[in-house]
């Protein structure tokens, strides 16, 4: 099915079952310990073996030489795959050119070198300990952002944005500001640790891995592998989140496949905690100089952002500039994206990668600056909204409810009582602050392939290699095809994540839900057409209701149209190009936050948090606010504790564990209200639906951080928003 | 984890002498040491294990104490009547720590002996004295935000990082302890732990065959009881600093510090400064405090927060 045009008025604009609040199909699953992840798929090949990965101990050199002889003579120990004995392996993909393995050179800490396999899990993890690397360590690497000509400015790369005369706006301008922002590198952290089975059948090969984007990993594993796309099968049903640290394949796939072809058994491997962070992919650290420029009446004249973020291949880093280029209106802009290539791990994808980074400092740069014009930041916002590109007039956003999101959320919020001197409001020991930031995220899509079967049983069953990261894939996709086969929700199965079924848009870029809908939808109008040939009549005729199919005054239940059989539908859902080229095609939000200070020690604890979000139809508002929550969570983490430390001197991320690397914790997470807008985008997809899910997690750290600022008087510009930070400039106690 | 072998202690002198002969380690919640041993920064050859030695008993003492027994957990130590009533530091600062599954597993004489949370002791490709005596510090100039700012040395700037110890140091705790011999000694928790010195890696006063039996608290002081941790999250992390507190209606008093030192920090001199303020008390107690860039703010926190405790007290 092509979507081609704006959709009209559709069977979606009368929903019965998409939009309802129902729970997640597979959580009885979930919390009964029954939905097995990838490490506990011990049914899916007999004669399991155990691979425990070895990291590198230096982060850029060679490797002269492995002595694998103590631990081959290990208890266990069935094999071993070393770096030395294969070619490098890299990514398949332009944006994720990694190295998984393979060859002498290493190119960051805790790079994967080898692979020991064992009859358990601690004899495979005790093996690896005793395997002797000698490393020649190479001088000259350079693991400080800050030092970099890119942070510096130094650099002129092409600007992402350059519109009007930046210069001569910003020089000519009644109020300017002028600052600079960092934002740390961040870990992903989901629950699931990286973990793979792989079992080979002559050259044919099974991954049971966690992995958000099956159809990616298939073509990953092919080219890695050197075998097929069509001699390898993905499999997850399930991840323990994702947050992009499974976009891509990672190393823990690559060691199970090369090690389970050596051994001639399956293997298992999972990545151990303190390897991650180093090993994977993070979110990049950024350093960003912000200038606005605007006129006496708070209106911005001039936009500027220039970011450095640090990368290690040409695909790396954290783009903090992509909102920056249509949030809000201006005529003169300079936008510049600066990646400084250095020698830490790779940074990559982490949930709204570039939004998230970049609102961390524009939205404080934008509470600064309404300051600065003596506006209330809310009132300032609304101000500069643009409905039209900022960069392109000629092109509208499609549906844009920003000013909605501010006036909502401010009048739910309470914002009007706060009091707006800043350091002046206290409770006991604490000083009580709020913060308001702006939120976008674009709205992609991808194409999405699904094949629905209606059973002789009259149920309805849908494939697909779309995965569930904990999202609500399973959900929204049954709710979508019961809508359009007339069938209660009750009657419909899901089955996901296996390369087997047809390719999905897989789960990233808040492109899923959206997609993954429009690709059942496809697929059931299909089945439709199947059914109205079995019946021999037109599926406009038809009408799919209470599990009947009904024409003129026939009602034939569903389940007999097959007599006996399954009826099959399959299609894909593909975007056309009006989607990009007549609008932009965004969701917008709002966060408001309360937050208190201790005015001694300056502990900052969040005490409300209110999000307002224009995403298009929600698709089930149970599981959309679920994916809200949890953004907004991870922006405490972003906001108030998270860093990855860098070791400037060894060239890696210190705190390496979810010990030494903070996310919030339940005590750190109090009141949580999302309201949705109730909007329809027709650019977006047949169903009208955009994403949440990186939504909910943009813009939340600045509102806390300006929340902060509120309380204290204190304006921090450098994430984390930690205690060391403001206490000096905390008001007397 | 390395391969070890395993057996069960019959009596306290059997762990002790069990100990002397063998090399091996003590494990009774496991909640370190099994952590330090799967990453192999510990590497017992073999363990004795002593749980259900009947050391998990609360008692009071003739002297109007209690005589807390080596294996009494966490969570049964911080619930405790007495200990709620009449040292309430102590249960405050057991809940300020951890995790309630971790308490639960927990036990006195673990947490005092737990091991420290530098992220360069946690990093095997990472020199540390501590770990591998002689290698180096490699906190010392680089990531040391979480770490000591006084009782450091050249050799090591961790920090010891529980919480219930702080505690019972400003309860002027006593350690006790037998031998493979089968004697006694009691050691005030003051003299329990060393500082780290030239070696880092000796952190107590306990001989090799000698084991933990019990903590013993004074008769209680009274005076209105604090524990302030602070810490950037809420829950389920190590202090930045932490205060404990006992402060009596004339204003006097005692204060230990947690997350600045490699052992519960406190000095009776500044404990005499305690009517004086915060200021005064920390000018004595942090006295020849030698902080890193990243945590020269610990001295200004540990002030502010002992000035939070204290205008507490006076509410």
């Amino acid at each position: 099915m092509e979507f081609n045009n704006p959709a009209g008025n559709n069977l979606f604009d009368k929903a019965k079952v998409v939009g309802q609040p129902i729970r997640r199909l597979e959580g009885p699953l979930k919390v009964t310990g029954r939905a097995a992840y990838a490490y506990e798929r011990h049914d899916v090949a007999s004669g399991q073996v155990y691979g425990y990965p070895v990291g590198s101990a230096i982060a850029k050199g060679r490797i002269t030489g492995i002595d694998t002889s103590a631990a081959e003579a290990a208890p266990g120990v069935i094999g071993i795959v070393t770096t030395l004995e294969h070619d490098p392996i890299e990514g398949v993909f332009d944006y994720d050119p990694v190295r998984h393995f393979g060859g002498n050179e290493v190119l960051h800490y805790h790079q994967a070198i080898a692979v020991v396999v064992a009859e358990t899990f601690e004899q495979a993890r005790a093996a690896a300990n005793l395997l002797k690397v000698d490393y020649a360590r190479d001088e000259g690497a350079n693991f400080t952002l800050s030092s970099t000509p890119e942070a510096a400015g130094e650099t002129d790369p092409d600007p992402a944005q350059s519109t009007g005369d930046f210069d001569a706006a910003f020089a000519s301008a009644a109020v300017t500001l002028d600052e600079t922002y960092t934002t740390p590198a961040e870990s992903h952290s989901m629950m699931e640790p990286h973990a793979t089975i792989a079992a080979w059948d002559g050259d044919r090969v099974t991954l049971w891995t966690s992995n958000q984007m099956i159809e990616w990993g298939r073509q990953s594993f092919a080219k890695a592998f050197g075998v097929p796309a069509d001699n390898v099968r993905v499999d997850c049903p399930y991840l323990g989140g994702g947050f992009g640290a499974k976009l891509f394949v990672r190393s823990d796939a690559v060691l199970a496949g090369l090690a389970a072809r050596k051994v001639g058994r399956p293997v298992k491997v999972t990545l151990p905690r303190p390897m991650i962070a180093n090993n994977t992919t993070h979110r990049g650290e950024t350093i960003q100089r912000i200038r606005l420029a605007a006129d006496a009446q708070g209106r911005l004249t001039a936009i500027g952002h220039h970011n450095a973020t640090n990368a290690l291949t040409e695909a790396g880093g954290e783009d903090a500039t992509l909102p920056t280029v249509a949030f809000y209106a201006a005529a003169n802009r300079q936008v510049v994206n600066a990646p400084a290539h250095m020698n830490l791990p790779n940074s990559n994808a982490m949930r709204a990668p570039g939004e998230t980074a970049g609102l961390m400092a524009f939205e404080i740069a934008m509470d600064e600056m309404a300051a600065k014009c003596g506006m209330d930041p809310v009132a300032f916002r609304i101000a500069n909204d643009t409905q039209v590109d900022p960069g392109n007039p000629d092109v509208p956003f499609s549906d844009r409810h920003f000013v909605e999101c501010l006036e909502r959320g401010a009048a739910a919020f309470g914002w009007s009582n706060r009091n707006t001197a800043p350091g002046a409001t206290r409770d006991g020991a604490w000083l009580i602050g709020h913060g308001v930031a702006g939120a976008y995220r674009p709205a992609p899509v991808m194409t999405s392939g699904a094949r629905v079967a209606l059973t002789p049983d009259g149920r309805l069953r849908v494939e697909s290699d779309m995965t569930d990261i904990g999202t609500g894939s399973y959900t929204v996709m049954g709710q979508t095809a019961a809508e359009v086969l007339g069938l209660p929700f009750e009657a419909v199965s899901v089955e996901l994540g296996d390369s087997a079924y047809p390719v999905s848009a897989g789960s990233g870029g808040q492109w899923g839900a959206a997609s993954a809908t429009a690709g059942v939808y496809a697929a059931c109008v299909a089945l439709r057409e199947a059914i109205a040939e079995r019946l021999g009549v037109q599926e406009g005729d038809l009408t799919f209701e209470d599990g009947m199919v009904r024409h003129g005054n026939t009602s034939t239940p569903l389940g007999e149209v097959g007599g006996g059989e399954e009826i099959v539908g399959e299609d894909s859902i593909e975007f056309g190009s009006f989607r990009s080229d007549d609008a932009l095609v965004a969701t917008f939000g709002a966060h408001f936050v309360e937050v208190g200070v201790h005015a001694y020690t300056g502990e900052i604890r969040v005490r409300r948090m209110l999000a307002v979000a224009d995403s298009g139809r929600i698709l089930n508002p149970m599981t959309a606010r679920s994916q809200m929550i949890g953004a907004m969570t991870m922006g405490v983490g972003g906001a108030l504790m998270e860093e990855l430390a860098v070791d400037e001197r060894y060239g890696f991320f210190v705190n390496h564990d979810l010990a030494g690397y903070e996310v919030p914790v339940h005590l750190d997470i109090p009141e949580q209200e999302v309201i949705f807008l109730e909007t329809t985008d027709p650019y977006s997809t047949p169903l009208k639906a955009k994403g949440v899910g990186e939504l909910g997690l943009c813009g939340v750290a600045a509102a806390l951080a300006n929340a902060v600022t509120n309380a204290t008087g204190v304006r921090v510009r450098d994430y984390p928003v930690t205690l060391d930070k403001i206490i000096d400039g905390l008001p007397s106690a | 984890m390395r391969a070890f072998s395993y057996e069960r202690a019959t009596s306290p002198q059997h762990a002790a002498a069990q100990a002397a002969e063998t090399g091996g380690k003590f494990i009774a919640g496991g909640t370190n040491l099994l952590d330090l041993m799967k990453l192999e920064i510990e590497t017992p050859t073999h363990l004795i294990d002593v749980n259900g030695l009947g050391l998990d008993m609360i008692e009071d003492t003739a002297d109007g104490g209690l005589r807390i027994g080596a294996l009494v957990r966490n969570t049964d130590l911080a619930a405790h009547e007495r200990v709620r009533r009449d040292y309430a530091v102590l249960t405050r600062a057991l809940v300020a720590g951890a995790s309630g599954q971790l308490r639960n597993k927990a036990t006195t004489a673990g947490n005092l002996l737990q091991r420290t949370r530098c992220p360069y002791f946690y990093d095997t490709n990472m020199p540390c004295n501590k770990r591998n005596p002689g290698s180096g510090c490699a906190a010392l100039e680089g990531f040391s935000r979480q770490l000591g700012i006084i009782g450091t040395s050249e050799a090591c700037i961790a920090t010891h990082p529980s919480d219930m110890a702080v505690a019972m140091r400003a309860l002027d705790a006593v350690v006790e302890t037998v031998n493979a011999a089968g004697e006694t000694r009691s050691i005030p928790l003051e003299d329990f732990h060393l500082l780290p010195g030239d070696h880092p890696e000796v952190e107590t006063v306990l001989g090799e065959d000698e084991f933990i039996t019990a903590v013993t608290l004074p008769a209680p002081v009274g005076g209105r009881h604090f524990y302030h941790k602070v810490r950037d999250r809420s829950s389920y992390a190590f202090a930045l600093v932490s205060v404990a507190a006992v402060v009596q209606p004339d204003g006097s008093g005692r204060v230990a510090l947690g997350g600045v030192a490699p052992k519960p920090w406190r000095r009776a001199e500044a404990d005499a400064a305690l009517p004086n303020g915060a200021s005064a008390v920390m000018s004595t107690l942090l006295d020849g405090a030698n902080p890193t860039e990243d945590n020269a703010f610990k001295v200004r926190l540990s002030e502010r927060t002992l000035a939070a405790v204290l205008a507490e007290a006076q509410e």
